[in-house]
């Protein structure tokens, strides 16, 4: 509220001319605009959004990529992609990461792979954070039973034996695409609506709410216009940390034989193929399994980079000592 | 306290009967097919299908199917029998949970003597090169799936090991406490620190965070003038309260593992709860599916009820509600 009142500072001083000698304009910067100017000079959380921006392009134009490269994910190179003995061959000028147990090229499965560990990880972020930011507001708003009633319902929710569940669920409705994205949707949405309750319980007392509420405006009215653009910061921070645990989620499922069907290439699944020759050919562990952990990394920290930048009082924390 | 915990246990017992009846109506309702086909698994038999009939009570509704499951596990304990080796399941749970609790509890000891001093050191000199490694371990350890990390350790510690002549990690399995100790050690090492240095990359976080909140508190300066050494500010009055979210985070974590590390446990071959459960799933057996699920939900469900309890006592300013 601060930043938006000084916004309107420097507009009645730059637009009333009042000013004798007017040294600077003074920019009116929105909350957003501060945020994204202290990230700018956080250099790691630049470098992740970088690695991720670029990861997206990857999954954007896997087939092109694959293309350039002469390989389809899917394609088995029986003389060439497998050793005399039947092992996979190693990274050379052919294969730049290696081959895998059938002789497929691993770079290019990577790459498929990267379309799989994106598309769940936003998808299901999204589901989730859709889910319990409706929930969450609802509850901390309203209060009372409503209140009680959704907390509750969270609670059995984070008392689900998650992963044991999940694969029961997997179990009777067979490994797909969409069930994974369900599955983790469906077991992390209560996280967020956890957090985004708590926030709502402080907010719903501030002055402008109560202001809001005494022009008249309705409880839907307050909630989207009022409450809901104020949880913009944690839950971008939040959602950001969460795409990471719904990637490793899926990649779990897929190791488990539980996720995206094989020849479909997975992060997970490829690694889960590596355990029966890794010991001979631990290229064919590494590679996959550093895709996984660059792209978790890369979130986690721009995560912890953009909690820094959109949350300045926790440097205000550290800066006490 | 008493109607306290009256309370939570109460609540514990809904969340548990809701738990039941989904995985109940996941497995009973909501799959498709032919129930007693479903349950008969892959060499069935005419009689064994009119045995599972009669035993599930599979002609008559689903709501009376469903009573009949509740009041046999309550009055008598019983989850049914393996459809893979017609053992009851009560036994091969009882069997299997000693590896998974010697791996849970082990790790648990590992975790919290990481975690905590990291989190320690880096909370007490916030920006310093120290505090920075720190950081670089928790998001390291944040992101590498626990799979991987399994996967790396077995490659560097059992097989390069055992390929240089050092045969001294097991590749596999478990050895119970009471027939060899040094064997039980020996097996769960590799399990236990993968395990512990995934989970104390978020003790550390924790740990660190609240500390450094709790050493900004009013209490904490008043301490400082008194003169006490920063030893004893730190220890005595700041880690008290600042441990509260770790016990709490200890509890749900703890809980969660004795029910079935699924992905430890499936890595370094553990005969364990989870891998039970994921070898259940495989093979459809759905009795043991059904009994671990619950088993496991019983771990959390309990665990939220300690975890509640020891904040209570931990932190004076929690009001009993």
């Amino acid at each position: 509220m601060t930043l938006i009142a000084a916004d309107e500072v420097a507009e009645q001083k730059g637009g009333g001319g009042k000013d004798p000698q007017p040294t600077k304009a003074i920019e009116g910067r929105a909350p957003l605009q501060l945020a994204w100017a202290r990230l700018r000079k956080d250099k790691v959380s630049l470098a992740c959004l970088g690695v991720i921006v670029l990861l997206v392009l990857v999954a954007i134009f896997a087939n092109q990529l694959t293309d350039l490269i002469g390989h389809p994910p899917n394609e088995q190179y029986r003389d060439e992609g497998l050793q005399p003995n039947g092992l996979p061959v190693a990274p050379s000028s052919f294969f730049w990461l290696g081959g895998d147990e059938v002789g497929r090229d691993v770079l290019s499965r990577i790459i498929h792979g990267a379309r799989v560990s994106l598309l769940v990880g936003v998808v299901a972020t999204a589901f989730a954070v859709l889910i319990g930011v409706t929930i969450g507001t609802m509850a901390g708003y309203f209060g009372g039973v409503i209140d009680t009633f959704l907390s509750r319902t969270m609670d059995v929710f984070l008392s689900f034996p998650f992963l044991l569940f999940a694969i029961s669920l997997v179990a009777v409705k067979g490994a797909s695409l969409r069930i994974s994205i369900f599955v983790i949707a469906f077991f992390i949405w209560a996280n967020v609506g956890r957090i985004v309750r708590g926030q709502v319980l402080s907010i719903r007392e501030k002055e402008y709410v109560e202001a809001a509420r005494s022009l008249g405006a309705s409880d839907l009215r307050i909630m989207v216009v009022d409450v809901i653009p104020n949880l913009v910061a944690p839950v971008i921070v939040y959602s950001t940390l969460l795409i990471p645990t719904a990637i490793v989620f899926e990649a779990t499922l897929s190791f488990l034989g539980l996720g995206v069907p094989i020849p479909t290439p997975t992060w997970g699944n490829m690694i889960a193929t590596s355990q029966s020759t890794y010991l001979q050919a631990p290229w064919y562990l590494l590679f996959p399994s550093l895709a996984l952990f660059i792209t978790t990394l890369a979130f986690n920290l721009l995560g912890d980079g953009l909690r820094d930048a959109l949350d300045p009082r926790a440097a205000r924390v550290l800066a006490r000592k | 306290m008493g109607r306290f915990i009256v309370r939570r246990a109460l609540f514990g017992l809904v969340v548990l009967t809701i738990i039941s009846f989904a995985v109940f109506w996941l497995f009973f309702v909501f799959a498709p097919g032919d129930k007693a086909g479903n349950f008969c698994g892959k060499n069935c038999t005419p009689e064994r299908l009119a045995q599972i009939r009669a035993l599930y009570h599979l002609d008559e509704p689903w709501y009376s199917q469903y009573w009949l499951y509740v009041k046999r596990l309550v009055l008598h304990g019983d989850l049914g029998y393996s459809f893979t080796n017609q053992t009851p399941v009560r036994s091969i749970i009882f069997d299997r949970a000693p590896a998974t609790a010697s791996l849970a509890l082990g790790a648990a000891v590992i975790w919290l003597s990481l975690g905590i001093p990291i989190g320690i050191l880096a909370a007490t000199k916030p920006r310093s090169l120290r505090d920075r490694a720190a950081t670089i371990f928790a998001l390291g350890g944040l992101s590498i799936p626990t799979f991987v990390l399994g996967l790396v350790m077995l490659y560097l510690f059992f097989y390069q090991l055992t390929i240089h002549g050092v045969a001294f990690f097991p590749g596999n399995g478990y050895a119970p406490l009471t027939e060899n100790p040094w064997e039980w050690v020996k097996h769960l090492i590799l399990p236990w620190f993968t395990l512990a240095i995934v989970s104390a990359a978020s003790y550390s976080r924790i740990t660190r965070g609240s500390l450094l909140e709790v050493l900004g508190e009013d209490y904490i300066r008043t301490a400082r003038a008194k003169g006490l050494s920063e030893r004893r500010v730190i220890y005595r009055h700041g880690l008290r309260s600042a441990l509260t979210p770790v016990v709490t985070l200890l509890g749900i974590d703890v809980g969660t593992l004795l029910g079935g590390a699924i992905v430890t446990e499936q890595v370094f071959g553990l005969q364990g709860i989870g891998q039970t459960a994921v070898q259940a799933v495989i093979n459809g057996d759905l009795p043991i599916i059904f009994g671990t699920v619950l088993f496991a939900a019983v771990f959390i469900v309990v665990a939220n009820i300690l975890v509640d309890i020891a904040y209570a006592m931990l932190d004076a300013r929690v009001r009993l509600a």
